[in-house]
């Protein structure tokens, strides 16, 4: 099962191109706004956040523990989490991220920080 | 497709089609994808035959369209289970507790109704979330708290239906009790409104909670009589200043002393927040000490002490407590949090010091800052209060079982064990050596983890006048391991219930036999809730066997 799973991770992972949006800022500033509503709670960087500690604890120093400071995030893997959680996080119903805003939320998150 | 139990596929897609009529395409569920998304995250039986989950899931907008689509499955037997927000991870999360019934998410419900900062009051529908509501009020600059349990993502109304709890003053705390009129739409798809809000004029739904009459509000928390679709709360008004203050008791035999004062500064009002208590020598601690721990790991304790510790015999040996006492060390801390105007507050703290000084010998205090106005919110950002203390929600309760703190094997869910306790310290030692017993003796209970019993259990005091004994289970990713967590939660039901502990809620998978031990008079209460279930829900649509209530047609499935 964990092999699957794992292929199917990569497979995700894989993935380059996404379809550009009409209009990229808008969408990410929907996507910003859809991750601090569902994600900040957890994914933000500072104290105290069990998504952050966790991956921080996952990866040490090898990649960022906040999930705005990656740079190697992409749509799909995004929306694989959301739809199908991890761990103790929850998957998250249509009800609560539409397909539109986690389109938005993948756009968000898929980019390189600012150095 | 999977369709509900008893309904053939055509009726169910001829009931889909019909929900579709209703809420939108769009709305209605039935791909595996989509219902991956509605499993409970957090079941010991997920992957398992028994695992319970949905053959479809509608969501309605509004009052008027849950009826329409209550109406729809009255006429084709087509069960509904009702989730608000689905988040009551741990407690069934928004799977339905019967495999194939068809979740009606409320999630889209999510308006805020009324939030009224002069009479302190609220309305909202079922999708209204903590956070909702608390930036609600933060963007309006209202002058009012809501009182939030420790993960901010829940249902205000689901919450309260499941008799859940937060963390302010004693009145909010409860929040079924904190309550004030509901709207409710019957498995007739006929909407009632209880309290005020049956008098078409009246402008009191948030104010006066009976109304006129019998009050049956208490008919649809942990049942399955109707389907919830706007509650009022009372909210707190903000209060001036924070602050909380400890009591510290240096022997074993002083937690009489401690719960004793604990009884009587919370019943009489001396201190409305919530009472913690905690262990520093044997290194347990409270809320707040927990969400350290999850991020921090284990309290580190000097070598000699840690020894100790481990050697003590429910939480007791001579040589601890003298370690104890040489290092100044408090066996148990009572803590207290009051709210009000600083003037108040001080007078208040003295006087729970002149009480505590004449039930514990050799006590000491220690009181916190106060905290006035904005210097509330700065110190729970700071994290020298704990947030819910004042109301603020977060999700940081969720760093337990992360990888956070060392925590070698991250979990995949929990279980809260939770039975009712006197409140004594009779009680707590009484709880204490029974459940060490089962631990050590039953052996479905010895071959997993309990969380939180040693080396010593305190209890919680979320809900006035009784203690929680709450106890944890780790679910993880191994099918036989959550398989042994489902037997040893049975064992400690069945243990808890031989000595008059019944809990005060539970998962889904377990509520068949948590309801079965309030068995007075030949299971007496029972058979009222399944007389009443059969007269106000003949077709049984209504979420069957949630909270142990089914209807006629599938009671024999009931556990004896």
């Amino acid at each position: 099962m964990k092999i699957v799973i794992t292929a199917a991770l990569l497979a995700v992972l894989c993935q380059t191109s996404v379809a550009a949006p009409a209009d990229e800022q808008a969408q990410k500033a929907i996507g910003k706004r859809v991750f601090d509503q569902w994600c900040a709670g957890c994914h933000a960087a500072g104290p105290r956040m069990p998504g952050t500690a966790s991956l921080a604890a996952k990866y040490g120093d090898s990649m960022p523990a906040a999930l705005e400071e990656r740079d190697n995030l992409n749509p799909a893997l995004v929306r694989h989490f959301v739809r199908n959680g991890v761990l103790v996080m929850p998957p998250f119903r249509k009800t609560e991220i539409t397909d539109a805003e986690l389109d938005a939320l993948g756009a968000y998150l898929t980019r390189t920080p600012p150095r | 497709m999977n369709t509900p139990q008893g309904v053939s596929p055509a009726t169910f897609a001829t009931a889909l089609k019909a929900f579709a009529q209703v809420v939108g395409t769009d709305w209605v569920f039935s791909s595996a994808e989509d219902l991956g998304s509605y499993r409970d995250a957090y079941s010991p039986l997920r992957g398992l035959p028994d695992e319970r989950t949905a053959s479809a899931a509608v969501a309605p907008a509004s009052a008027e369209e849950v009826q329409a689509v209550v109406r729809i499955a009255n006429q084709h037997g087509i069960p509904l289970y009702p989730i608000s927000t689905g988040k009551n991870l741990g407690y069934g999360g928004s799977a339905p507790a019967r495999s194939g019934d068809v979740v009606l998410d409320l999630k889209r419900m999510n308006r805020i109704i009324e939030v009224n900062d002069s009479n302190h009051y609220c309305i909202v529908e079922p999708g209204v979330s903590y956070f909702d509501l608390y930036a609600y009020i933060q963007k309006k600059g209202l002058k009012v708290w809501i009182d939030c349990p420790d993960p901010g993502w829940g249902s205000l109304i689901g919450n309260a239906l499941d008799h859940g709890v937060g963390h302010t003053a004693s009145r909010y705390r409860n929040h079924f009790d904190a309550h004030c009129g509901m709207e409710v739409v019957l498995a007739n798809g006929e909407a009632v409104r209880t309290g005020m809000g049956a008098l078409p004029k009246a402008q009191t739904w948030g104010q006066f909670k009976m109304g006129f009459g019998p009050v049956l509000d208490g008919l649809f928390s942990q049942s399955n009589f109707g389907i919830v679709t706007k509650m009022g709360f009372w909210l707190m008004p903000e209060p001036e200043a924070v602050m909380t203050g400890w009591v510290m008791a240096p022997r074993y035999e002083d937690l009489h002393g401690v719960v004793e004062t604990l009884k009587y500064v919370e019943n009489s009002g001396l201190a409305s927040g919530a009472p913690e208590m905690s262990s520093p020598l044997l290194g347990t601690g409270t809320s707040m000490e927990m969400v350290k721990m999850f991020f921090d790991g284990p309290p580190k304790l000097a070598a000699r002490h840690g020894e100790l510790v481990a050697g003590a015999k429910l939480g007791f040996s001579p040589e601890l407590q003298r370690y104890g006492l040489d290092q100044q060390i408090p066996y148990w801390q009572l803590h207290m949090t009051f709210y009000g105007p600083p003037k108040v507050i001080e007078a208040q703290w003295d006087a729970v010091q002149s009480l505590a000084t004449k039930a514990i010998k050799d006590v000491r205090f220690q009181a916190g800052k106060i905290h006035a106005g904005p210097e509330m919110k700065q110190a729970a950002d700071r994290f020298e209060i704990y947030p819910q203390n004042i109301g603020m929600p977060n999700l940081e309760f969720f760093g337990m079982g992360t990888r956070a703190g060392g925590n070698p094997h991250p979990m995949s869910g929990h279980m809260w064990f939770s039975p009712v306790i006197p409140q004594t310290a009779e009680a707590i030692f009484e709880v204490n050596r029974v459940f060490d017993e089962a631990v050590r003796t039953i052996p479905a209970l010895q071959r997993v983890p309990v969380l939180g019993l040693r080396p010593f259990a305190l209890p919680t005091v979320f809900i006035e006048r009784s203690f929680m004994a709450i106890l944890g289970f780790p679910v993880s990713d191994d099918p036989k391991m959550n398989q042994a967590l489902v037997q040893a939660f049975r064992e400690l039901i069945r243990v808890g219930a031989e000595h008059g502990w019944g809990e005060y809620r539970t998962p889904t998978i377990f509520q068949d036999q948590a309801a079965s031990v309030y068995s007075y008079s030949n299971h007496s209460l029972l058979r009222l809730q399944e007389a009443i279930k059969d007269a106000v829900d003949p077709k049984g649509i209504l979420s069957p066997g949630r909270y142990g209530i089914w209807p006629k047609q599938l009671r024999k499935r009931r556990a004896a």
